[in-house]
């Protein structure tokens, strides 16, 4: 079958794309904030190639990729254009036809590595049943065939890998299975849906690794779409960026990124954090003053783990420190035990001088409210239905303002994070992931902390609006000398803001020093790692 | 898109709006059952009759007479009254006791979890009409003890779902904002975790409210209901029974009214089901 397709790759005419979208529309349902999902796209893919598809979410890129697959997502509708795989229509097939072009001649890598597989079932036998459906092959075969897929996904031990369920797995681990999976049946076009978002930086790099080394040992044509320019650079060999459902520019990755035409994609490059922090950020100021925030030999174990270890820090007013580390470092640990969510099993965190961790009554009370957080998801860290208004108001009056002064202070901490008064009688339904940040960010204002945490707080955003967040944390810093400690897992995040980076690792902190330093000059090998796994590192 | 406005949207399909004409029309009965009603329904007036008849000084009875000579319709219409009170206050009885329970164990976890769950566990698997003959046996019939048996059958389920939902909604991140600003035990769940539950629980409420409504029938059918002679639709199913062959006119009607009031929460509940899933998503 194999030797079939590469004889028919041959006989095929190099200069037909094996993907042509056509002026294709998809109409989006009444009462959406637009009439399209996708609107009159055009692109083309050639053999071996990958094309990013890129744009911030809401621009249509998941649609037109569900399209492709032949399953847009409820709700929406092809209304025009064509979608030809080597010049077979294919809006047009029923759901029959569909089943042999889904997974044999067009597969898909999605998201979420973890919710795409089976949980009761073995990964080995799923990588089979993917034979099972497009090829007559026994059962000896089919399982030769899996262990082979998993060996060339570079996975340690074929055999304990495909006997193992999802959950023994790690995210990159199963995220390769997938793969292996779309790759079963060598189709003629992958789509890889955002594949690498929900993994770490270096996992991301290995991915990203993987799926350019497949594709220059078996020329697959890949379809990779994308929100993060950083990955772009390192894997595109074309470039399509899409708004609001259209594709505003298209052409050669290194050209797009180089001399990019359209503005919009010109925000958006501007939009990625660099990684060479910004000269006017300066070095710590002398540690003249007391620290705000002390934090001496902190620990939290869960049994025989220990999530934070020996943490030791000090941060002073007016400046921000970055905790840097992968999932499961234990820098979320950490931040919930800074706001007391959490209780530690040894250390002590000095608030202003006094240990909150002993405190009572009034004392701990002021000293708690001086601690505030602004977390990551936007969706779960707002009531859905109280108004944004009651929300920040409620925090004012627990800081102690009465109701009056309460609501006067709503409207002006709207005004400090930049929303539009009107904003306040709304839910949090209404504003955007961005708005949303700036909600929490009034609401932990409201409380008039001297230290602000951001848990993870810009890693939910788009890249122009965590630029834009960013920005309003630097400006709240310098306006109320706030001390800032940002946990992300982003390096470049951090190296925007920081004044100094701390690096951790399993429950660790490795390295701890100047932005400017841990960047340029990294002592500790994981940092190193970090850096390099950084994607788009060429690009700045 | 205004709340009112969803809620009123999921009413205008057809099933959701026979069953809101089915308990609308049983409410309006109940409250105006004293005006309705064409006879007194404690009285007896002829002997046991069919429905139509007319009596002797020329006044019909619709739905006829009992063995006891009342207008059956009457005793209907005054029977709504008795079901809608006391099965609506014997409901919020059993919702106020779920919810409070339920709030505690899904927030505080630990040992308050473990006991409540455990009493709620021994309730449930017990089974329940024996429970409610052994509430009633012992306390004897009255309003106050069936819904005390309402409440005792029902409650253990309302828990189970408060005690879900606030597992969740403890878990995210504006539950942990309020902790950290210093918000009172008492405000996050009653303000913060409460109405964010209520979209299932109103639901759940309608369903409810008919399975109360079906308990009283039981109840009454067994003589365990209110004592006679109020007006009570089980009650009269379980006095017509031994005639039933003869006049089944004196179980047909009641055990209609019964019916309809059931399967109007019931499409009422089905109705609410969307609008109410949504709420606190997309308000």
């Amino acid at each position: 079958m194999r030797l079939a397709r590469s004889i028919a790759v041959q006989a095929d005419d190099e200069t037909v794309p094996i993907l042509a979208v056509e002026r294709l529309s998809i109409a989006l349902p009444k009462g959406a904030d637009r009439a399209f999902a996708v609107e009159d796209a055009s692109l083309e893919l050639r053999r071996g190639e990958i094309l990013c598809v890129v744009g911030e979410s809401g621009s249509g890129k998941s649609a037109l990729s569900g399209a492709i697959m032949g399953a847009p997502a409820s709700g929406l509708k092809v209304v025009g254009g064509s979608v030809r795989l080597k010049g077979q229509e294919l809006t047009k097939l029923s759901e029959r036809a569909w089943c042999r072009i889904r997974g044999n001649r067009i597969a898909m890598i999605f998201q979420e590595p973890m919710a795409s597989l089976n949980p009761a079932v073995p990964v080995g036998l799923q990588i089979m049943e993917v034979f099972e459906l497009h090829a007559k092959l026994s059962v000896a075969e089919r399982r030769e065939r899996a262990l082979a897929l998993i060996r060339s996904m570079q996975l340690p031990d074929p055999e304990r890998i495909a006997a193992s369920f999802p959950h023994q797995l790690s995210g990159g681990q199963c995220q390769r299975v997938i793969i292996a999976m779309a790759l079963a049946m060598n189709p003629e076009v992958l789509i890889a849906d955002e594949p690498t978002t929900a993994l770490d930086v270096t996992t991301q790099a290995q991915v990203l690794k993987l799926i350019r080394e497949l594709r220059t040992l078996h020329g697959h044509t890949i379809l990779f779409i994308t929100h993060d320019f950083g990955v772009v650079a390192e894997i595109a060999d074309r470039i399509a960026v899409m708004r609001h459902g259209r594709i505003i520019e298209m052409g050669e990755a290194r050209q797009v990124l180089t001399q990019p035409q359209h503005p919009y994609t010109r925000e958006l490059l501007a939009a990625v954090p660099s990684l060479v922090p910004p000269t006017d950020q300066g070095e710590v100021m002398a540690p003249a003053a007391k620290p705000v925030l002390a934090v001496t030999g902190l620990a939290k174990s869960y049994g025989r783990v220990h999530a934070v270890n020996e943490i030791s820090f000090d941060l002073e007013r007016g400046t921000t420190l970055s905790i840097v580390g992968e999932s499961g470092c234990g820098k979320s640990s950490l931040a919930r035990i800074l706001v007391r969510l959490t209780a530690p099993t040894a250390g002590r965190v000095d608030v202003n001088g006094k240990c909150f961790l002993t405190l009572t009554g009034g004392e701990l009370r002021s000293s708690c409210r001086a601690v505030q957080m602004i977390f990551q998801d936007p969706f779960g860290s707002l009531n859905p239905l109280r108004t944004a208004g009651a929300v920040i108001a409620r925090a004012a009056v627990l800081a102690g303002a009465d109701v009056r002064t309460a609501r006067e202070r709503a409207g002006e901490l709207f005004d400090r994070v930049g929303l539009p008064r009107e904003g306040l009688q709304r839910r949090p339904a209404a504003f955007s992931g961005g708005q949303k940040q700036r909600i929490g960010i009034a609401r932990a204002l409201a409380m008039n902390p001297d230290v602000l945490i951001a848990d993870e707080s810009l890693s939910a955003l788009d890249a122009s609006s965590q630029a834009q967040i960013l920005a309003l944390l630097r400006k709240l810093q310098n306006e109320l000398g706030l001390a800032i400690l940002l946990i992300t897992h982003d390096l470049r995040v951090a190296a925007q803001i920081s004044h100094r980076i701390a690096v951790m690792q399993a429950g660790r902190i490795v390295e701890i020093g100047p932005a400017g330093r841990v960047i340029n000059s990294p002592e500790h090998p994981y940092t190193r790692e970090l850096l390099e796994s950084a994607p788009g590192r060429g690009l700045v | 898109m205004s709340t009112k406005h969803v809620w009123l949207k999921a009413l205008a399909r057809p099933t959701p709006a026979i069953g809101a004409l089915l308990v609308g029309g049983w409410l309006v009965i109940a409250l105006l059952s004293h005006a309705l009603a064409p006879y007194d329904p404690f009285h007896s007036m002829v002997p046991l009759m069919t429905p139509g008849a007319h009596g002797p000084d020329g006044s019909v009875f619709w739905l006829g007479t009992d063995s006891l000579g009342r207008d059956v319709l009457s005793r209907l219409i005054y029977g709504a009254r008795t079901v809608v009170v006391v099965a609506t206050v014997a409901t919020l009885t059993a919702y106020a006791v779920g919810i409070s329970t339920g709030l505690l164990a899904g927030y505080f976890r630990g040992r308050v979890d473990i006991a409540l769950s455990f009493f709620a566990n021994v309730i449930l698997s017990f089974p329940v009409l024996v429970l409610y003959i052994v509430i009633i046996v012992a306390l004897g019939a009255s309003a106050a003890n069936v819904v005390l048996a309402v409440t005792f059958g029902s409650a253990p389920a309302i828990f189970r779902i408060v005690r879900a939902i606030t597992i969740e909604l403890r878990s995210r991140d504006f539950i942990a904002a309020a902790i950290t600003q210093g918000e009172s035990t008492w405000r996050i769940l009653l303000v913060e975790i409460l109405p964010n539950s209520s979209g299932p629980l109103i639901v759940d409420f309608c369903l409810r409210l008919g399975y109360s409504a079906i308990t009283m029938g039981v109840l009454g059918f067994l003589g365990l209901g209110l004592p006679p002679p109020t007006p009570d639709w089980g009650g009269m199913v379980n006095e017509g029974r031994t005639l039933a062959f003869a006049f089944p006119h004196l179980v047909l009607f009641p055990c209609l009214a019964i019916s309809s009031l059931v399967l109007g929460l019931s499409l009422l509940a089905d109705g609410l089901r969307r609008p109410a899933s949504r709420l606190g998503k997309a308000g």
